[in-house]
């Protein structure tokens, strides 16, 4: 329980950071995919900058986690057509709702409840991922 | 600049995203928000009849605990760290959406006409929103993460499925941005 309760302290972290950024901002998306602001890739880059400055030094110099294990980064899955089919499809929705899956978390918490309908369908599209697994190109 | 009332500039948003990041994985797990919508559907009891959702949902229930958070976060964030003001947004980007009758760009954190509750009443607003949810939901899961699992996380790791994921979000998006969007709304 003690555990569980780290975790959602961290989500109420990333709650506060994906209002304040504007991460989760409608508008934001739609200007980024339009190229008028810096805003969304100096997010992304800054974010992506230091996650590669952590996740290597983590590699490369076997640090231990909090609760002194040392820490195992697995690889995803070595594919090439899921990942492109997957995330175009995904860019497709992401430009439509201009929420991603973390986003949609917080603007429920911030008041914004249509938000409830792309939740609903989100999880159903996944599970109708699930159903179609075995029939699709990966 | 009031950090605690007014909207973050990127270098405070970013590097805070990367915090995140390095908390997780000093916690000894991995940042990646879609397999939430997975774990959903187990709950649901989707794993009797496909065998992708037949996992147990106990082990990724830290994940849902962040994804509760990000409610609670994303509630305190909105009602007593705000000051209604919101970043600007390029003046091309406020005409272009005015003109196609989205309003609030630079006025409001968000469009009003999809996301106040004025659209659970309005049967195309509906429609687009369950279309970006499905297509979100279907291809985040296809595609093996989101903007976290593969763009933060993905890309930190210097993994090439993740650095394809992300092209191929771009590619959706802006077929989505610049050719479908101004047609479907």
């Amino acid at each position: 329980m003690k555990r569980l309760s780290i975790y959602f302290l961290i989500g109420i972290l990333f709650g506060i950071i994906m209002i304040k950024s504007e991460a989760a901002s409608w508008f934001r998306i739609y200007e980024m995919f339009q190229f008028k602001s810096f805003h969304m890739f100096g997010i992304i880059g800054a974010a992506v900058t230091l996650g590669v400055i952590t996740t290597q030094a983590i590699k490369q110099l076997k640090l231990r986690s909090f609760f002194g294990k040392e820490i195992k980064i697995d690889s995803k899955a070595n594919l090439i057509k899921a990942p492109l089919f997957g995330g175009i499809i995904f860019g497709l929705g992401w430009a439509l709702a201009g929420a991603c899956p973390g986003p949609i978390y917080v603007l429920i918490g911030a008041g914004y409840f249509p938000i409830l309908v792309v939740l609903f369908f989100a999880i159903l599209g996944t599970y109708c991922y699930g159903w179609l697994k075995p029939r699709l190109p990966h | 600049m009031n950090l605690l009332t007014e909207p973050w500039p990127w270098y405070i948003g970013g590097p805070a995203i990367a915090v995140v990041l390095m908390l997780l994985l000093f916690t000894e797990k991995r940042f990646g928000m879609s397999s939430n919508l997975k774990t959903l559907c187990t709950i649901a009891g989707a794993g009797k009849k496909i065998s992708f959702f037949n996992v147990d949902w106990r082990q990724h229930k830290w994940n849902l605990m962040v994804g509760l958070g990000a409610v609670v976060g994303g509630s305190i964030a909105a009602t007593y760290m705000s000051d209604g003001t919101v970043g600007a947004i390029h003046q091309d980007v406020v005409v272009e959406l005015n003109e196609m009758g989205v309003y609030g760009a630079g006025e409001a954190y968000m469009p009003v006409a999809f996301f106040g509750n004025e659209a659970f009443t309005n049967p195309k607003t509906l429609g687009l929103l369950a279309l970006g949810g499905f297509l979100i939901g279907f291809g985040t899961r296809y595609a093996g993460g989101c903007t976290s699992g593969h763009a933060i996380s993905g890309l930190s790791n210097l993994q090439l499925p993740s650095l394809i994921a992300v092209i191929g979000f771009f590619i959706g998006g802006l077929l989505m941005n610049h050719i479908l969007l101004p047609n479907l709304l």
